[in-house]
């Protein structure tokens, strides 16, 4: 009662605080700022927040946090365009809603799905925020409950999820998950430090690749290339069925999964230190679950968007949790959320909740709103911009490959981005084109470092527990989270295990002959033993023991393939292979030369720089591939040019340079 | 390549020594107007943490106070633990003035060490700005109680503490742990400091340190909720260069105290020489901001009159204690004789750390 005491007067002060034109201004333009940054891959809440932060000192706080606000929760609402229209992952925190999103694109339903998304989206903020009022004033213990073992359980309840999506041959997906694990393993070891597939002679690879990059490589890549070889539009009819109105019932109806999916987001949001991009797959893996007839998943069941997107907006509410009573950011943006909230003269921390509760409840105040505000215009936009999956592919394909590199660019602003993009995207085209899980492999790479840092580090910790006594010890590993999490887990690989068969997301894959399969088998086996070779030569215990365990499980696996491979004849599923029956086979374009196409824009930047090559690259494309009229050939590269300067400029964010520029100064933004 | 950007650092130097004789001719030096410009200040780490906040502190106020009033952007380039941005300043050229660097603790650490990551040369820097911070060791109730004024009680205590890596700033707690006598066992891996002291909090740390901005937010509500117990300061350096008890934490002893006090703790000797040596690079020369090499003297004035103008506003005290702790902002000479402090120890002392490095944690370092 006491709570409710406290709590009830501040929010109705912080409710007219908030309710003032200006306030409300400054949240609208938040919303419109975020919505509009959101949009675009790989930039997200901290593009945004940049942006607005040079103006936030001397603000008025409310409208200030307002703004902030506005923008950060808007973000996980519209990154959702991109994932559903054109199967590009919009944030980490939408990978999973490419699964069934995408599939129900292709199938002309993209406004069903978008207004589902957003429906689920609007329903999962709110719920955030809701819970965010109360726990806020009760987290601190529950936070502080969840040590380095809970953590790593969590992580390791997030990997069980590649069970159920290993795909029909699970030892693949198994193997597919491995090579994820080793692939986020490359570069500095988070312990020691020591170096691991790489050298301090290619900078770049110090840092290993980031996210964004393996997310668009493993998922946008292929699917671009894939669509752009068949010269029709995204919806394979090229009409509109279902619209938005649709999408919200089917909300309706899914409303317990809403509500269990919103709660997995809330609860992994407050864990500090997991980071986003584990919740829409535990949130994606709960769905498939928990459905009795799994076999539309991954090819557009519209559970698949809701469940995710649920999910990713709850997050954000649960995030704030942790990040305003402990001053520890969960994320990217939140950590400019804190730069920001310094900046209006307020410190987070328990302080914060104790003296200036209701500045706390305008922010809540303004999640709640900007979650309404924003969802409502993208619903009302879901059935326009759904009109993009009819236009014919060719011509938006050099817009995405544009975006693409683009934000590839603004994880490190180094050419090596380009370089690696290309190197993932062509791994991405083999693990779709072999029938190896994609989305096993993301969580692999997603949850590399953290399952490798929570193992050391717990492992650590309770070794110095077990030496103050043997109860210590065991109360600290087997902590009642963690034998509930482990249960969970258990249960999770389970019926995943037995249930996988049920899941094909690349649909039906028809066989071909043993060669191209064998052989992609055997460049994974080697690139495995060279990392399993290079981890042995580490000298740090702390820095070799897991990926040497990791690359040996996952050459076991290989070798077992390989083993079935030999026995098995020619048309069994192990040789699934997309270029030798089915719709691939008979595309008009080649894998290959379409694939060099998007290879010729990044070699170009390299020399050129970003905007001349990409100048160059879509005066050809429109003339070439698309065989446009000259006049129209001129006005669709410079929307694109024009647009990417507008955007970029008003972000302050620089294009990738060539060799060119190294020799010549060009003005901005040639330069 | 390298044969033109040798020719236009040629040019640049020209220029600038043309500009420099220029400037000695004239008393009034000319000033550069950056109206309707912004100004890039470039920090090598990602948009949480320390660094993130010391600069975003110094943009609004530097733009106000530069000539034409510039819009300054905190652009992050986070990498390889900040030799990645630092590897890219040094490649850069003065062009317009509209390019700042800041640097910290992290990245002189490194450039100490001979870390083969490292392709900067500090020396080729213009420095403008000097922070210096301090830190705090904090304890749990239960063994603060064995803690009175030395550590000659804390021997058998298993100390476990979150670290964000040997060769970082950490270097310096944990040096000093270890000549107090006490075992503490680093759990390396954490992203942040913040990271460790949520470690602290949830128990599974039982000893953190923070700097004094950290520990001023997010420690005092601690010590006054009765969860921990300051145990040290490192205390500043005073006009001769001898560590001094902190001003933002009067009643605290300094490590130099608590050492003098413990039997097992030198003052003097290689290990007190290091130690110190590496205290003074990390903490009262902890945060500096720099111009691009081949700055002219007009550009120099420009950013140092500008920060001038922000350390004599009248309420930079209150903003600043707020944010960054009372500890010196240095400009012009002082801030050359800062850097000075910041990136050079002596021979023995780096090798003795290097040694320690190599002996205590397996940290090779060619």
């Amino acid at each position: 009662m006491d709570l409710i005491a406290t709590a009830l007067p501040a929010l109705g002060e912080a409710f007219s605080l908030i309710l003032h034109p200006e306030q409300l201004g400054y949240l609208f333009l938040g919303v419109i700022l975020g919505l509009s940054v959101g949009v675009f891959p790989g930039l997200g809440g901290i593009a945004g927040l940049s942006m607005v932060l040079p103006f936030l000192f001397g603000m008025d706080p409310v409208s200030g946090l307002a703004l902030m606000v506005g923008l950060i929760a808007v973000i996980p609402t519209s990154d959702t365009f991109a994932s559903v229209l054109m199967g590009i992952p919009g944030s980490s925190a939408s990978q999973a809603t490419v699964l069934d999103g995408f599939p129900l694109a292709k199938k002309g339903e993209a406004a069903r799905a978008l207004s589902a998304a957003f429906a689920s989206s609007l329903f999962g903020g709110l719920l955030g925020a809701a819970v965010l009022t109360v726990f806020i004033l009760i987290a601190r213990p529950i936070v502080l409950a969840f040590g380095l073992p809970e953590m790593l359980m969590i992580t390791v309840l997030g990997l069980s999820v590649v069970a159920i999506l290993a795909g029909r041959v699970p030892l693949k997906g198994v193997a597919a998950a491995g090579l994820g694990l080793m692939v986020g393993t490359i570069g500095e070891a988070g312990a020691g430090g020591s170096l691991r597939m790489s050298t301090y002679d290619v900078p770049y690879l110090i840092d290993g690749l980031s996210l964004v990059i393996v997310g668009l490589g493993i998922f946008a890549i292929p699917e671009i290339v894939g669509l752009l070889r068949h010269d029709r539009p995204i919806s394979s009819d090229g009409g509109l069925g279902a619209g938005w109105a649709t999408g919200v019932r089917d909300w309706w109806r899914n409303k317990w999964l809403s509500v269990r999916c919103s709660v997995i987001g809330v609860i992994v949001g407050v864990i500090p230190g997991l980071g986003g991009a584990v919740v829409d797959w535990i949130a994606y893996g709960h769905t498939v679950q928990s459905t009795k007839d799994k076999s539309g998943f991954g090819r557009g069941d519209i559970r698949g968007v809701i469940g995710p997107e649920s999910s990713n907006n709850a997050k954000e509410g649960g995030g704030l949790v942790p990040t305003l009573i402990f001053g520890i950011p969960g994320s990217g943006s939140m950590a400019v959320f804190l730069g920001g909230l310094g900046l209006l003269g307020y410190d987070a921390g328990p302080q914060l909740i104790q003296y200036d509760l209701d500045i706390t409840y305008t922010i809540m105040w303004s999640l709640a709103i900007a979650n309404v505000v924003g969802a409502g215009l993208c619903i009302m936009l879901s059935g326009p911009i759904a009109r993009l999956t009819t236009i014919r592919f060719t011509l938006l394909a050099p817009f995405l490959f544009m975006m693409i590199a683009f934000a590839a660019f603004q994880s490190r602003q180094d050419l090596g981005d380009l370089v690696s993009l290309f190197a993932v995207g062509l791994l991405g085209i083999f693990l779709r084109r072999f029938e190896w899980s994609r989305p096993a492999f993301l969580i692999g790479f997603v949850l590399s470092r953290q399952t490798e840092n929570f193992t050391n580090m717990a492992h650590q910790v309770a070794g110095a527990k077990f030496q103050l006594g043997l109860e210590t010890g065991f109360s600290y590993i087997a902590s009642p989270i963690v034998l509930v999490i482990l249960a969970l887990t258990v249960v999770s690989v389970i019926v995943g295990l037995r249930q996988a068969k049920q899941f094909l997301p690349e649909g039906e894959v028809g066989t071909g002959t043993k060669r191209a399969p064998l052989v992609f088998l055997l460049a994974v086996t080697a690139y495995l033993a060279v990392a399993w070779v290079d981890a042995l030569r580490i000298d740090l215990v702390s820095d070799k023991i897991f990926p040497l365990t990791i690359s040996s499980v996952t050459l076991a696996c290989c070798l077992l393939l390989l083993i079935q491979m030999m026995r098995a004849p020619e048309g069994h599923g192990l040789f699934a292979d997309k270029e030798q029956s089915g719709e691939d086979a008979h595309a008009p374009h080649g894998l290959w030369s379409t694939l060099a196409w998007f290879g010729a824009l990044l070699l170009l930047s390299s020399l050129l720089g970003f905007i001349l090559a990409l100048g160059i690259f879509m005066l050809a494309f429109f003339a070439v591939r698309a065989r446009l009229r000259w006049y129209m050939i001129l006005l669709y590269t410079g929307a694109g040019i024009g647009l990417l300067c507008v955007m970029a400029h008003a972000l302050n964010r620089d294009f990738p340079p060539g060799l060119l520029q190294e020799f010549v100064r060009l003005p901005w933004p040639l330069g | 390549m390298r044969l033109i950007s040798r020719v236009r650092s040629l040019a640049a130097g020209a220029a600038a020594i043309g500009i420099c004789a220029f400037g000695a001719a004239s008393p009034a030096t000319a000033e550069l107007d950056f109206t309707g410009k912004t100004v890039d200040f470039v920090i090598p780490f990602a948009e949480s943490g320390g660094s993130a906040k010391w600069a975003n502190f110094y943009a609004p106020l530097l733009s106000e106070a530069l000539p034409g009033k510039p819009t300054v952007a905190v652009k992050y380039m986070p990498g390889a633990g900040s030799t990645k941005g630092a590897n890219w300043f040094q490649k850069q050229k003065y062009e317009d003035g509209l390019l700042i660097f800041g640097s910290s603790g992290s990245t002189q650490f490194p450039y100490m060490l001979d870390d083969p990551r490292v392709r900067y040369e500090y020396n080729d820097w213009n420095v403008v700005l000097a922070s210096g911070v301090g830190g705090v060791v904090y304890l749990p109730p239960e063994i603060a109680k064995k803690f009175d004024g030395d550590a000659d009680d804390l021997g058998d205590i298993n100390f476990i503490w979150g670290s964000q890596g040997a060769t970082r700033l950490d270097l310096v707690p944990l040096l000093a742990w270890e000549m107090l006598g006490m075992k503490v066992e680093p759990v390396f891996g954490i992203k942040g400091r913040g990271d460790g002291r949520l470690m602290f909090e949830r128990g599974e740390a039982n000893i953190d340190y923070q700097t004094s901005p950290a520990y001023l937010k997010a420690v005092v509500p601690l010590v006054e909720g009765g969860k921990a117990v300051p145990m040290m300061s490192w205390g500043v350096l005073d006009a001769n260069g001898d560590i001094v008890r902190d001003p933002t934490f009067p009643d605290m002893p300094t490590f130099k105290e608590v050492c003098e006090a413990t039997a097992a703790c030198q003052t003097s000797g290689d290990a007190w020489d290091a130690w110190k040596a590496f205290y003074i690079a990390g903490f009262p020369a902890q945060k500096m901001v720099f111009l691009p090499q081949g700055a002219p003297q007009e550009a120099m004035d420009t950013y140092q009159k500008a920060f001038e103008a922000i350390l004599a506003r009248p309420d930079f005290k209150e903003l600043a204690a707020a944010e960054l702790g009372i500890y010196p902002q240095l400009t012009g000479k002082q801030a050359v004789a800062t850097l000075k402090l910041g990136t050079q120890v002596p021979a023995k002392a780096k090798s003795f750390v290097k040694n320690w490095l190599t002996e205590r944690y397996g940290v090779k370092l060619q």
